[in-house]
C-alpha cells in the first residue's frame, strides 16, 4: 500500500514534465502572434495558461506525494530550498528549484495586472531556465532513471521544446516580421559609442521596406536630422 | 456601461482583442486593432471585452467605467 503513494509520485512527476513542454511549445506558439491547430491565437494563449495551471496541480500532487512517502523522507523545507535533501542530493535540488521557479512563473502570471508587463515578462523568461531543469531532474533523480520508456518521453520532450525554440530564433517566427524590421528614427536609437570613419547614412536613404536590416546604416553623425518616415 | 481603452504605446498588435470582439474592433494589415466606433462596450460585450482586458498580452487593453447618461459628452 504504501507503494501507491511512490507510483502516483512518479506518475504526476513525469506527467508535469510533459505539460511543462506543452506549456512552453503553446507559450512560444502564443508568442509567434499566429492561429494553431485551427485555434484563434486567444484559444492558444488560453489553452498555454490552463495547460500551466493543470501542470502546478499535477506538480503539487507530485510534491505532496514524495512528502507522505515512507521512502522519500522529504522534509516540508526540502520542497522549497534547493540542494538540502539527503538522497541524491542535487537532482533532487533540481527538482526543488524547477518547482519554485514554476510556482513563480505561475503567481507571477496570475498577477500580471497588478505586477504590469514588464516584471511579468522578466520572471516569464525564466520558464526557458526552469524547463531543462525539470528535465534534468525527471532524468537524474528518480527510480525509472535509464528506463526506456521515460528516456523516450525525455526525448520526445527534449525534440519538442528544442524545435519550438529553434522556431522562435528564426526571423520569420512573427506574423509581421517585417514589422520587426521597423525603422527607428536614429536619434531615438542608444547614445552609440563614437564611431571613428563610418560612412553616414545618405540622406535618400532607401524606403522603409527596403529589405535591409534595421542596423544596416552606421549611426548617423549627431546633429542630422533624421527623416520622419511620414515625410516622405 | 464602460469603455474601452487601447494603450497604443503598449499595444504590440497580436489580434486577441480583435478576435473576441469583432463587434468593436478591426484588424488593420499589420495586426493591430482598429476601432469601429468609440469603444464603448454594450452590456452584452461586456464579458468578451473583460475577457480581451485578461488576455491581451500586451496589458495594453482596460475598462473604463462610463455614466450611461454622460457617455456621448465626454470623449
Ligand atoms: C497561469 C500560468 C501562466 C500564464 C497565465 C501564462 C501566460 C503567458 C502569456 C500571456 C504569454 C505571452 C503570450 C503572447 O505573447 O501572446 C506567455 C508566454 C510564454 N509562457 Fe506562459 N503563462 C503561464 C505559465 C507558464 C509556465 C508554467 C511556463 C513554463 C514553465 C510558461 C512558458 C511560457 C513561454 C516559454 C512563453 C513564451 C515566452 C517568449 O518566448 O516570449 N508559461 N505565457
Ligand atoms: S490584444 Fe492587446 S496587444 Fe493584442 S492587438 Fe489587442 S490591444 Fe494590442
Amino acid at each position: 500500500m504504501a507503494d501507491a503513494l511512490w507510483y502516483f509520485a512518479r506518475g504526476s512527476g513525469v506527467i508535469s514534465l510533459v505539460l511543462l513542454t506543452v506549456v512552453v511549445a503553446l507559450g512560444i506558439g502564443a508568442r509567434s502572434g499566429r492561429t494553431a491547430f485551427g485555434l484563434p491565437r486567444f484559444a492558444v494563449n488560453l489553452l498555454h495558461r490552463n495547460a500551466a495551471l493543470l501542470a502546478v496541480v499535477f506538480l503539487v500532487g507530485h510534491v505532496v506525494g514524495l512528502l507522505f512517502d515512507p521512502y522519500a523522507q522529504l522534509r516540508v523545507f526540502d520542497l522549497v530550498v534547493p540542494f538540502a535533501g539527503n538522497y541524491r542530493p542535487v537532482w533532487q535540488g533540481f527538482g526543488t528549484l524547477a518547482f519554485d521557479l514554476v510556482i513563480a512563473i505561475v503567481v507571477t502570471s496570475l498577477l500580471r495586472h497588478r505586477l504590469g508587463a514588464r516584471t511579468w515578462r522578466a520572471v516569464h523568461w525564466l520558464a526557458y531556465l526552469c524547463w531543462p531543469i525539470a528535465l534534468l531532474h525527471g532524468l537524474g533523480t528518480g527510480t525509472d532513471n535509464g528506463t526506456a520508456w521515460l528516456w523516450s518521453i525525455a526525448a520526445l520532450c527534449a525534440a519538442t521544446v528544442l524545435a519550438a525554440v529553434a522556431w522562435r530564433l528564426t526571423p520569420s517566427f512573427t506574423r509581421y516580421p517585417h514589422r520587426a524590421d521597423r525603422q527607428v528614427n536614429s536619434r531615438l536609437l542608444p547614445a552609440v559609442a563614437p564611431t571613428s570613419g563610418s560612412t553616414p547614412t545618405p540622406a535618400g536613404a532607401p524606403s522603409p521596406h527596403a529589405g535591409t536590416s534595421p542596423h544596416t546604416g552606421s549611426p548617423t553623425p549627431a546633429g542630422m536630422p533624421g527623416v520622419p518616415e511620414e515625410a516622405r | 456601461m464602460s469603455r474601452l481603452h487601447v494603450d497604443w504605446t503598449a499595444c504590440d498588435g497580436r489580434g486577441l482583442c480583435a478576435e473576441l470582439l469583432p463587434e468593436l474592433l478591426a484588424e488593420d494589415d499589420w495586426g493591430y486593432p482598429v476601432p469601429k466606433g468609440d469603444l464603448t462596450v454594450p452590456p452584452a460585450l461586456e464579458p468578451a471585452a473583460r475577457q480581451a482586458v485578461d488576455r491581451c498580452p500586451a496589458l495594453a487593453l482596460r475598462l473604463t467605467a462610463v455614466s450611461a447618461e454622460r457617455a456621448p459628452a465626454s470623449s
